[in-house]
């Protein structure tokens, strides 16, 4: 039975309740950070740290926060996990941190660990909120990998920095920059609406 | 922008970079939730209009200050994020205790934006950004509101939009957040008309 709940917890964030296409959270950095796979990756895995180190945090502390002023708990918790991702990065994985540039810090009000905490770890036990934490974090990698990998193939005959493109391959500079990216964004949503409407 | 001296053009110049060449919303990616978010009628989105005009003018010189006087007096400027995300969550809700207690109609038009303002990333990332580009005190009062300018300015036109969807038929699974994405990106396209006004 806890195992079952367990799995349970942690598939959903990969299908069900896939950040940021099933509710649309966290929209800023999927937009900015996917011009290149590894920018869409490494947001992808700061994300996934800080929401579930925050997720394990939030839900050890749930019965010692204060119901009035949570929310401020929450963001200085979730903050201290970004300050902790933002030096890692800029000592060791610095071209990344050149890369994200604001949007690392800017983690800290990313609705997905605040909606989680709210939504999640405030009322489960520890292990579910690991499972959770982890689920979407890797669910909003997904999205990020799977978004770039087409804006960077497309937009720049790319990937990964290698060129895998035929030779008079005309990329679509469209993709790259900021229009693109939303209306790129707008179709795949579009898309998985419809792949999830044949499934009811 | 390393310049010491800012004349009056160079502050025109700041404010149509704001406003229109690098428009927070469309082209730096900040606050694109609650421009999702409150788009789909025009009264929210005048509201969260003025929410953010007001709360960005004010919180963009404050954490100047915090940065200048109080992390890099004491050397502790990694503690940046975690500075500027409490000092905009106490402003906020003090605005908001302060006009639930003056103003009551108002309270009923803004407040219930005000909470939202404070996980709205393109706060947060004005202010960062102030930093980042080495303004002085002046530059980062007229780029904060440059900056909630612009945002106001995409998501009223936005909102504008969306209220046509009525009357549009559009295929169900393209609806809502789908369709407004790629209006969104379809403004954008507009913006970059701009490109050459300003750097």
């Amino acid at each position: 039975m806890e195992g079952s709940r367990l799995v349970k917890e942690f598939t959903k964030g990969l299908w069900k309740e896939i950040p940021p296409f099933r509710f649309v959270l966290g929209l800023c950095p999927t937009l900015a950070c996917t011009t290149a796979v590894r920018d869409g990756i490494g947001m992808g895995l700061c994300l996934t740290f800080v929401l579930v180190c925050s997720n394990v945090l939030i839900s050890l502390l749930r019965k010692v926060i204060p119901a009035q002023v949570r929310i401020a708990c929450f963001i200085v918790v979730v903050a201290t996990f970004v300050i902790i991702v933002e030096l890692v990065t800029q000592a060791y994985f610095y071209p990344l941190y050149m890369a994200l540039g604001i949007f690392i810090p800017l983690i800290v009000v990313n609705c997905i660990p605040l909606g989680r905490a709210e939504a999640f770890a405030s009322k489960n036990t520890v292990i579910y909120s690991l499972a959770d934490g982890l689920g979407m974090g890797l669910g909003y990698t997904c999205s990020l990998t799977a978004l770039a990998i087409f804006r960077e193939i497309f937009g720049k005959g790319t990937f990964l920095y290698h060129h895998i493109m035929w030779s008079g391959f005309e990329p679509f500079a469209f993709l790259q920059k900021p229009p693109g990216a939303f209306v790129c964004l707008g179709l795949m949503l579009g898309i998985m609406n419809l792949i999830g409407s044949g499934e009811k | 922008m390393g310049h010491e001296v800012w004349t009056f053009s160079d502050y025109i110049m700041l404010v149509v970079s704001g406003v229109l060449v690098n428009n927070i919303l469309l082209i730096r990616f900040l606050g694109n939730c609650p421009f999702l978010g409150v788009s789909k009628k025009m009264d929210t989105a005048v509201g969260m209009t003025f929410g953010v005009i007001f709360v960005l003018t004010c919180t963009g010189p404050i954490t100047w200050f915090v940065e200048h006087y109080l992390l890099e007096r004491f050397d502790i400027v990694y503690l940046e994020t975690l500075a500027f995300i409490l000092t905009i969550a106490v402003f906020v809700q003090l605005v908001e205790m302060v006009i639930k207690k003056v103003s009551p109609g108002l309270y009923r038009g803004l407040g219930i934006y005000l909470p939202l303002i404070t996980t709205n990333c393109c706060i947060l990332g004005t202010c960062f950004y102030n930093i980042r580009f080495k303004f002085g005190f002046m530059p980062t009062v007229v780029f904060s509101f440059a900056s909630a300018l612009g945002f106001g300015l995409a998501l009223i036109i936005m909102a504008g939009i969306r209220e046509r969807f009525h009357y549009a038929r559009i295929p169900k699974c393209f609806q809502d957040t789908s369709i407004g994405l790629i209006t969104a990106g379809l403004i954008g396209l507009s913006f970059f008309v701009f490109a050459g006004l300003a750097k």
